[in-house]
């Protein structure tokens, strides 16, 4: 799923700082399994924020209200009654919700209140780590299941570098080297053979780099 | 055991502090709290377990929140004892009231009770949606 | 007859020796000249870093060029990490239109790791298929994109391998593959243990692939304890025994600079005697004052003459 994580306190703050009252979006897809911006969190800021301003003596009023998901029209739309009676809309569900909600009311500022940042798995009750950054091209069938464009600092086809140590990253230490995985994983399946076969060059032109990416589904459509 | 602790300690039971989450701490506060603990079991020693784990480890994230939002993570603590600690419970009692009376009042209600009522209010209010 | 020097030298039989120069954190030649002139005569060809550490440099091409033009046969380093594979075919055309002929693929240091780790990476292709892209440029003349590249550039293709990085069995196979994307010569990570390079040399013999690609070994001399320890602690894929540390320790403190001059002789002595070692690349890194004497004292000079 989508991982992301609260902004900073102080940005939040700030961003709400000329408003007085503010609809506070969470989201019940991904960002309440990594536990950033679920009810439960949506219910932690708006306490916090509360509490801040309270003391500040510049009260804020803040709605809390969590929608099935943000990137389906149906679900973006049940907000329609309400929204006109709020300054302005804080979302803390991923990038895309936070962009739709403002596609659908667009008399209506929406302010990030998270940072969006990988789309990843839960490697352990509240551990996620990244493992897909959609090149739109996979090869996973090549690497035996691990991919060498996320798992990798570098993205290398042919890894790995002359700075994996340990089996670590060069960039991070607490980051597995993820040509180490493709080796082991090699090892493991008794096919050390096929490290020997140069990957070819990356067609990155399915990735964002080719352009911002829609999939059509023409049966679908009404 | 008929000893006697500080007036201000208004005791919320729950069968294990497991039970406590964020938020709970949280509203105390904006309810105008100046202090809050949570008294679990001894570790190890919980019924449930690991509730007593996990109670502390909120606690830790409340107080990191608490700093974040100006209000002080001094105001909330674990204690950990066991229900033959009479004597420890009054302590505990005393002594986190000393604190919270030495750290002075919840900050929010510096600008007056009224406003303290009306934004608990607002907080909850919850959107009626056409669904 | 190749337009690379280091190539005719390293046909001819000859135990090659290159050096590096690091360019300036300005736009002044001269420091690149200064740098130079310390070589001048001592080395076959002279490696020109491109952004080492990611750190902002003058650039390879251009240092390279300011090298060319005092008489030096340049190895212009190039990273995957700052380029796409339109600007790197661009650079080699370049390169080789001005005369620089040896060109040694790197993936590169992360960003992170320099004075600019906001900034956005590139690794549209790695340093592997760099080297198939220089090798098609040069052999096949045709571009990544299957047009005709009107002008091959002429390259002596050059890589590095580090036999001191995890893990340690594929280093060799690394290397072999490398050779048959197209690479013929491969610079190593400076060498401190002795063993472990030894262990990598046996590894690549059994593969066949020393008589594939030159081997070049890698030597930098420890200018004090302090760099030794850096380089122990704080650079991925270095191994730096602890018996060199002590071998440091070991002498009074003014006398340690010339302690590593000597552990480095003596290393360039030792790598040579090892069957596939077909020369060594000193890293004299902000000391290349001190190669003269270290490729005097290995028995390597003069530098042959080789048409």
């Amino acid at each position: 799923m989508i991982v992301a994580n609260r902004k900073p306190f102080e940005e939040i703050v700030e961003m709400v700082k000329p408003y007085r009252k503010v609809l506070l979006l969470g989201c019940n897809e991904c960002v309440t399994v990594c536990a950033t911006g679920g009810s439960k969190e949506v219910a932690v800021l708006a306490s916090e924020l509360r509490l801040y301003r309270e003391k500040e003596g510049q009260p804020i009023e803040i709605t809390e209200h969590t929608l099935e998901r943000n990137c389906d029209p149906e679900y973006v739309e049940s907000l329609r009654p309400m929204v006109g009676n709020y300054e302005v809309v804080m979302s803390m569900a991923c990038g895309c919700g936070i962009q739709f909600v403002g596609e659908h009311y667009r008399d209506m500022r929406v302010l990030p209140a998270v940072n969006t940042t990988f789309d990843g798995v839960a490697e352990e009750q509240g551990v996620w780590a990244e493992r897909c950054l959609g090149c739109g091209n996979c090869i996973l069938d090549k690497t035996l299941g691990i991919c060498p464009v996320t798992r990798c600092a570098k993205s290398l086809f042919n890894g790995p570098c002359g700075g994996s140590t340990g089996g670590k990253c060069e960039v991070n230490k607490d980051t597995p080297c993820g040509w180490q995985l493709i080796v082991d994983r090699l090892k493991e399946m008794n096919l050390m053979e096929k490290y020997m076969e140069i990957q070819p060059l990356k067609d990155w032109s399915t990735s964002h780099g080719g352009g911002p990416r829609k999939r059509v589904r023409e049966d679908l459509k009404l | 055991m008929r000893l006697t602790y500080p007036t201000n300690v208004k005791i919320v039971k729950v069968p294990c502090t497991g039970r406590m989450d964020i938020i709970h701490m949280l509203k105390a506060f904006e309810n105008g709290a100046d202090g809050v603990y949570l008294a679990g079991c001894l570790e190890g020693e919980c019924h449930f377990l690991r509730g007593n784990l996990r109670a502390r480890k909120r606690v830790a994230q409340v107080q990191a929140l608490l700093n974040e939002c100006g209000i002080g993570g001094e105001r909330v603590a674990m204690y950990n004892l066991s229900s033959a600690q009479g004597q420890r419970f009054a302590e505990i009692a005393r002594e986190m009231t000393e604190k919270i009376r030495a750290l002075g009042p919840n900050p929010i209600k510096k600008h007056g009770a009224e406003r303290r009522a009306q934004s608990v209010k607002n907080g909850e209010q919850r959107a009626q949606c056409a669904e | 007859m190749s337009a690379s020097n280091l190539e005719r030298v390293l046909k001819s039989g000859s135990f090659a020796v290159t050096g590096e120069c690091g360019p300036p954190r300005g736009a002044d030649a001269e420091a690149i000249r200064k740098k130079g002139a310390h070589l001048k005569g001592y080395v076959d060809g002279v490696n020109v870093t491109d952004n080492q550490t990611s750190v902002v440099r003058m650039s390879s091409f251009a240092s390279s060029l300011v090298l060319k033009e005092m008489g030096f046969d340049p190895i212009m380093q190039m990273v995957c990490r700052d380029r796409n594979r339109i600007a790197i075919q661009s650079d080699v055309l370049g390169a080789a239109a001005l005369g620089i002929n040896n060109l040694l693929c790197l993936s590169g240091d992360h960003q992170k790791f320099g004075d600019h780790p906001t900034a956005k990476n590139v690794y549209d292709i790695d340093s592997m298929q760099l080297i198939q892209t220089l090798k098609r440029l040069r052999d096949e003349g045709k571009f990544l994109g299957g047009e005709e590249v009107k002008g091959r550039p002429d390259m002596f293709i050059g890589c590095a391998e580090n036999p001191f990085a995890d893990p340690f069995e594929i280093r060799a196979m690394r290397l072999a593959k490398k050779a048959a994307a197209g690479a013929q010569f491969v610079q190593t990570q400076c060498i401190f243990n002795l063993d472990k390079f030894e262990k990598w040399m046996e590894m690549v013999r059994d593969l066949g692939v020393h008589e594939k690609i030159y081997i070049l070994a890698g030597i930098t001399p420890c200018k004090s304890i302090g760099m030794a320890r850096y380089m122990k602690t704080s650079v991925p894929g270095m191994d730096v025994p602890d018996a060199l540390i002590d071998r440091l320790k070991g002498v009074s403190k003014e006398k340690v600079s010339e302690e590593g001059i000597k552990i480095a002789v003596e290393t360039i002595q030792r790598v040579r005697a090892i069957k596939g070692v077909a020369g060594v690349h000193l890293m004299a890194i902000e000391w290349e004052e001190r190669v003269p004497e270290m490729v005097r004292a290995a028995g390597l000079y003069p530098r042959p003459q080789v048409n």
